[in-house]
């Protein structure tokens, strides 16, 4: 994530947060493997075919979904079609510019769109109106809006409750409306390491003196749908093993707690 | 086959023993490790990992050859085979110049000896002229090998340049930045500099001075003014 | 990952489609020093995997704004031929091979003591010529000969492997249809001695069961792949350097 003169901690305040962290404790109060209590709002923008606002702490995410009739790809014909874009808005942080989008934001909506893919939170075989000819195109829109730390997970969350709510609009092609038929529902735990401690759901200043990061998705069977080791760092397979762990617990207690699953 | 010293590997441990390790490695809980692809050198106390190539990093009190670039009121930029460019201030050269007019005394494409005076820890530098054997470099050729490989050219207390030099009677200066200036009857030249090329490909082997004297014994009738 | 559940992966007798047992790898070639003004270069042939890298570098960062005065940025830039696919792949980066780019400098950067070089940059391009499945992971393997033989300092080589599901069985260094139609895919590199894993990306579906035997599946395949690293690189400097008469 961003480092620069604006991104930048001060020595001190790094060192405390590193002294801090080998107690245990967290600027925050939380524990090293507590995740930030999330926020949602579903149907944030009712013009949407579903949509959510998440608040991860202070960052904040918005995603909208739009369902749109189009070809399917040519490999894939008894397939619908599912595309996940973030926008990492220049109002979120003082680094973040307009314009084409960076590797950062790429490689953010790959990983929250594997996890989706992956988990196969929805049948895209479901989506088929005219085999190879007509199909629903599933448009993932995040807008990024403030950014403090763990914009996967935060973007994942979104993305997961919008389609929840989402409504696939029959009645344009002279069908029924109908609900977005969501069969898993997908959770991504991202961790830091920061000295040789990993650090679940980072906020900014985390992030920005950690080295290695890791984001597990699972779904409710607790099987793992999805790995993303970024940033420059590396992990020992011992935490990667236990990043695992971790992120099945939490996965399991998110699901729960915030999504009523 | 000849026989090579012990080819070394980034992360490869260095024989433990009396040795220290001075240079090519670093320090791990369980030892000392290479940092280079490269020969590991054994010395009477010391031993260092040197690489078989790389870029030259500028360090204070090193004599270098540089290529003027850019022209600037009162400092002349040069590219030193480097990853960074080194400055020369107008005050540092033997010759008069005025602000402005810097290129009347040298200008853009022409190469100096130089001493490299003072590097901070961002790696700007810069070198000087004012001392004993620095100058401009008029004339001649210029060839360049890895900053790694000069210390094979020169040899021990610089017997390997002064066993090319003789042999070819051409003048060469070998800067410790890898740029190598010669200069002499053309036909010479290129002898000197075939010598110089087999000394940069094998510079990682033992008996390595026997076989540049063989060869330059081998090379003699090419070499013109040899009046033997 | 495909669902084509015509396609058995897995014959009756255990081994593979292409005949490799579960934990068998492609043949895998190295060399370095194949290309002229590069600083550092390689070529690696994995599979049916044809990948060249060039290092150049570490040089000045450029535009200037970028410079870091602490130390180097590392620039892995993956790039597929237009011809290294079954159907022509559209020439330049698209969103695919940005991700990997940045996956693969991440991976790099953190084996090169970049400390040592404040303000350069160092570029390392990986052209994809053909393509077999794996392919990040051999431009990665291959990429960190380059760097090495570029004398640029590292830590330790970076080698990796990918593992994954098909079938129903965990298979190391997945082929083509594997890739395609199995049920899951895990890349992993690591610093080759010590292990620590400096990439690691996976989708499909395994357990956390899996997953560990596939991760020791590619940590013991890393120890074979970083010999053929050691020889690549070894053999240009031991083979023979002698053309000129004793």
């Amino acid at each position: 994530m961003p480092r620069d003169e604006v991104g930048i901690l001060s020595e001190i305040k790094k060192n405390y947060i590193i002294r801090k962290l080998e107690e245990g404790k967290r600027g925050d109060g939380r524990s090293v493997d507590s995740f930030r209590e999330p926020i949602i709002q579903t149907n944030y923008v009712p013009r949407a075919a579903g949509s959510a606002m998440v608040s991860l702490g202070k960052t904040r995410v918005l995603a909208g979904i739009k369902i749109e009739l189009g070809e399917p790809f040519p490999d894939t014909p008894n397939q619908g079609v599912l595309t996940t874009n973030v926008e990492m808005l220049p109002m979120a942080f003082p680094t973040f510019e307009a314009g084409p989008p960076s590797e950062i934001s790429i490689e953010l909506a790959r990983v929250v769109d594997r996890g989706i893919r992956e988990g196969k939170t929805m049948d895209l075989q479901k989506l088929v109106v005219e085999p190879g000819k007509k199909v629903w195109i599933v448009f993932i829109d995040i807008d990024v809006l403030d950014y403090d730390g763990n914009l996967i997970d935060a973007c994942t969350l979104a993305a997961v409750s919008a389609l929840r709510t989402s409504v696939v609009p029959g009645s344009t092609a002279e069908l029924k409306d109908f609900a977005l038929p969501v069969d898993n529902i997908p959770v991504s735990v991202t961790m830091v390491k920061i000295g040789d401690k990993m650090v679940v759901d980072p906020n900014l200043e985390e992030e920005q003196i950690s080295s290695g990061r890791i984001t597990v998705t699972t779904t409710q069977d607790g099987h793992v749908r999805a790995m993303q080791k970024g940033n420059i760092g590396y992990f020992t397979w011992d935490e990667i093993s236990s990043a695992i762990t971790t992120s099945q617990r939490l996965g399991k207690e998110i699901r729960e707690k915030y999504l009523k699953v | 086959m000849r026989k090579a010293r012990k080819i070394m590997l980034p992360g490869d441990p260095l024989p433990e023993g009396s040795l220290k390790p001075r240079s090519g490695y670093y320090k791990t809980e369980e030892g000392y490790r290479s940092s280079y692809f490269g020969v590991l050198q054994e010395g009477e106390e010391t031993m260092d990992v040197v690489p078989f190539s790389g870029p030259y990093i500028p360090r204070r009190g090193d004599k270098i050859i540089g290529k003027v670039i850019e022209i600037e009121p009162s400092m002349w930029v040069l590219d030193i085979n480097s990853p960074y460019t080194t400055l020369l201030h107008v005050n540092d050269v033997p010759w008069r110049a005025s602000s402005g007019d810097l290129k009347r005394v040298l200008n853009v494409g022409e190469y100096v000896y130089a001493k490299v005076m003072s590097v901070n820890e961002i790696k700007e530098s810069w070198i000087t002229l004012k001392d004993a054997g620095l100058r401009k470099l008029e004339g001649g050729e210029i060839v360049s090998v890895p900053a790694s490989k000069v210390p094979r050219i020169i040899g021990r207390e610089g017997s390997m340049v002064k066993m090319v030099r003789d042999s070819t009677f051409t003048k060469i200066i070998v800067g410790l930045n890898g740029l190598i200036w010669l200069d002499g009857i053309p036909e010479n030249v290129i002898v000197a500099m075939e010598a110089l090329r087999i000394i940069e490909e094998e510079a990682h082997l033992e008996g390595l001075t026997d076989r540049i004297s063989k060869y330059l014994e081998s090379r003699k009738g090419d070499i013109v003014g040899n009046s033997q | 990952m495909g669902t084509a559940s015509d396609i058995k992966l897995i014959g009756d007798d255990g081994l593979r489609l292409d005949g490799r047992g579960l934990d068998e790898l492609r043949p895998i070639k190295m060399e370095i020093n194949v290309l002229n003004r590069a600083d550092g270069s390689s070529y690696i042939e994995w599979g049916g995997n044809k990948i060249m890298v060039a290092v150049y570098g570490p040089r000045e960062a450029y535009p200037k704004h970028n410079q870091d005065i602490n130390k180097a940025f590392v620039r892995a830039r993956y790039n597929m031929a237009a011809f290294s696919v079954d159907e022509r792949k559209r020439p330049g980066p698209d969103r695919r091979s940005q991700e990997i780019s940045k996956v693969l400098s991440e991976a790099l950067e953190s084996a090169i003591m970049t400390e040592l070089f404040p303000r350069t940059q160092i570029d390392v391009f990986i052209e994809v010529l053909q393509a077999d499945a794996g392919t990040r992971i051999a431009g990665l393997t291959a990429s960190s000969i380059a760097v090495a033989a570029a004398g640029i300092p590292m830590r330790d080589l970076v080698v990796g492997c990918t593992a994954g599901k098909a079938g129903g069985k965990v298979v190391l260094d997945l082929s083509k249809d594997e890739d395609n139609f199995g049920e899951a895919d895990l890349p992993i590199a690591v610093l080759a001695r010590s292990k620590k894993i400096v990439l690691m990306q996976m989708d499909g579906d395994m357990t956390l069961e899996e997953i560990d035997q596939a991760h020791s599946m590619i940590f013991s395949a890393t120890d074979r792949i970083y010999q053929i690293q050691r020889e690549a690189l070894e053999s240009k400097y031991t083979v023979d350097a002698s053309q000129w008469g004793e």
